[in-house]
């Protein structure tokens, strides 16, 4: 298991430092001193990941020993923890800034695919002018190239950015370096619900309670959050807008008021409700107001989601006898069954194409994640528990982000939807549980 | 006047409670038919100068809610594994607070549920809904009317126990009764 901190301090990277990166990536455990104030809150491990590797070297940007923020060892961390990167050290003196400087044969030499160079300068304003090419060694020739201003405040989001075009132009995916996740974090009596960057930076709590907070989902745009809270000493849905930091009670009726999930346009809202009898599934306007009841069983129907193209529930009922995922039309109609095998299925989420539907499966008492093929009906589980739950897409619906309970501490997990890579995200502060992840961030204007 | 008037009332209901609990062949820890002295009242010793003035029990209203002697006071029902029905030993409890909310139509009660972690989350939350529901059906068949009572789930995020054992798990398995005003 390797642990990448992703704090490096200015001062350590030498060409020589960034040669042990590599060799600790395969089997030791090095600690970084960090001289940075701001700490992840959430540690992330890769701790599975098979299959090939793109070998790029990143090279330590001209002029970033002398710039307040780090951008390299950012841009390093987010690819190796990707699964999907071998980083190659990049040893070359003198280290190549510019185009010109780049000799193809150095990096070829060490089977190098890709290679990213750049240049911090820093502007009359105070501002940085960061700089950046990626190559493809073998063909030697440009893959991408960028100029951002920005102000060392910023310098976070753009590593974040630089990221993700590496990884698009190389995986051929979208990345989601610059997502956010929410989590709820529980530390003794105190639950507090929080925002932080994908790769564990910047946690901002948005609601603190000594009563538990639950089920946090981003609105598509990412600008609200909803979640169920108890604060009213039994559960309610609430509406909260992260930007603007006011809330709405969305649902207080009478019972439970649980498991929200948004519609693909933002203004809806499925939640499940016991006001009229057992758990029922019903869609509320995100503004609150009356719901219409979409279920009608004596039995438990909850958990619902939206498919991407906003015309279909997928909840879980157990109508039959245990739970089980089921589909029914929004507008209303035929409750079709959608999974056969097992005793115990609940807590469908759907990927962003709409073609999988991540859930949580019970077997022999252990919980776990498991993935359906709609078209085809094929069930895959992908972690082994024994307690994992809480399932969220990434937004390029490559990962899905998960809790995960071992020996009663708390943290989260990530798999791959082909079971390839793995990732545990631990707090030092506390039990994490119930993650959500975000939506692609709209760039503002840089 | 009034310290009578309740001494009486709370003999009655205890009387009345008593009877309830012996109708059944409960397994139930017996609750004997005993006074319903709360308050332990330090008898001052007749010797010495100073009289401290006693505080009789019946100055205190005896809440049988909140009483240890009386079953009114065991608000908690616990089940079985995945399971929602009431066992038998904890159907006098229920009894016991039906008959109550029938005595006394101002109260109202909440049912609140909970399950172990054993399951997942959402499911949780709908088991505890469940075994709140059982009781607040069979408080129904008893008398009560539906709009007395609210259930809520806390599904598996309030425990009682914390651990990973059936000890624990066996702990969080149940329905609270609570009154308005608690």
């Amino acid at each position: 298991m390797m642990k990448i901190k992703t704090c490096l301090p200015n001062a350590l990277l030498s060409g020589y430092f960034r040669a042990s990166l590599s060799a600790f990536m395969s089997a030791s455990f090095v600690l970084f001193q960090t001289i940075n104030l701001a700490h992840a809150q959430l540690t992330v491990d890769v701790t599975t990941s098979a299959g090939r590797q793109i070998p790029i070297a990143i090279v330590e940007f001209r002029g970033e020993a002398n710039s307040p923020q780090n951008l390299t060892p950012i841009i390093t961390n987010n690819l190796a923890r990707s699964g999907l990167f071998r980083m190659v050290p990049a040893i070359v003196n003198p280290l190549p800034a510019s185009p010109s400087d780049v000799i193809f044969a150095d990096w070829s030499s060490r089977m190098t695919e890709a290679l990213l160079i750049g240049d911090i300068t820093k502007l009359p304003d105070g501002r940085f002018e960061i700089s950046y090419r990626l190559f493809d060694v073998a063909k030697q020739t440009q893959l991408a190239s960028g100029q951002i201003v920005a102000g060392v405040t910023q310098f976070r989001a753009t590593a974040h950015r630089i990221s993700d075009e590496i990884y698009e132009k190389l995986t051929g995916e979208r990345g989601v370096f610059a997502t956010k996740v929410a989590y709820v974090l529980k530390r003794g009596q105190r639950f507090e619900l929080q925002v932080a960057d994908a790769d564990g930076f910047n946690p901002q709590t948005v609601l603190a309670s000594q009563e538990p907070i639950g089920s946090p989902k981003f609105s598509p745009d990412g600008t609200k959050l909803a979640y169920v809270t108890f604060e009213s000493r039994k559960s309610n849905v609430v509406v909260q807008d992260l930007v603007m930091g006011s809330r709405k009670v969305v649902a207080n009726f009478r019972g439970d008021n649980y498991a929200p999930s948004w519609s693909p346009d933002g203004r809806e809202l499925t939640i499940a409700l016991s006001r009229d009898a057992v758990s029922q599934i019903y869609i509320i306007s995100a503004d609150g107001g009356e719901p219409r009841r979409i279920t009608a069983s004596s039995s438990i129907d909850s958990g619902a989601a939206f498919t991407p193209d906003g015309k279909t529930i997928i909840f879980f009922s157990d109508r039959s006898g245990g739970p089980q995922l089921y589909s029914v039309p929004v507008v209303g109609g035929n409750v079709k069954r959608l999974t056969f095998e097992g005793s115990y299925n609940t807590s469908p989420r759907i990927s962003p194409d709409g073609k999988l539907v991540a859930f949580v499966s019970r077997e022999a008492g252990k919980l776990r994640i498991a993935t359906l093929e709609l078209a085809t009906g094929i069930i895959n589980v992908l972690t082994d528990g024994p307690r994992d739950d809480s399932p969220s897409f990434s937004p390029n619906g490559r990962t899905i982000l998960f809790e995960s309970k071992a020996g009663g501490r708390g943290s989260l997990g990530a798999v791959s939807v082909d079971g390839r890579i793995k990732q545990k995200l631990t707090s030092q502060n506390g039990d994490v549980r119930e993650p959500a992840w975000g939506p692609y961030v709209r760039l503002t204007a840089n | 006047m009034n310290k009578k008037i309740l001494l009486l009332a709370a003999t009655v209901i205890s009387g009345i409670l008593a009877g309830c609990a012996s109708k059944e062949a409960a397994k139930e820890a017996p609750v004997e038919s005993r006074s319903t002295t709360t308050t332990s009242t330090t008898t001052p010793s007749a010797t010495g100068g100073s009289t401290t003035p006693i505080t009789p029990a019946t100055n205190v209203a005896v809440n049988p809610l909140k009483d240890p002697n009386n079953i009114l006071s065991k608000r908690i029902i616990y089940f079985e594994y995945d399971q929602d029905s009431v066992n038998g030993e904890y159907q006098t409890i229920v009894q016991a607070h039906a008959k109550y909310l029938s005595e006394n139509r101002g109260r109202k009660i909440r049912l609140e549920g909970h399950a172990d972690e054993r399951g997942s989350r959402e499911y949780n939350m709908a088991l505890g809904q469940r075994r709140g529901d059982a009781i607040r059906k069979a408080s129904n068949l008893l008398g009560v009317a539906n709009d007395r009572m609210e259930t809520v789930s806390f599904g598996e995020d309030k425990p009682r126990a914390t651990g990973s054992d059936e000890a624990a798990w066996s702990q969080n398995r149940r329905v609270e009764i609570v009154y308005d005003g608690e």
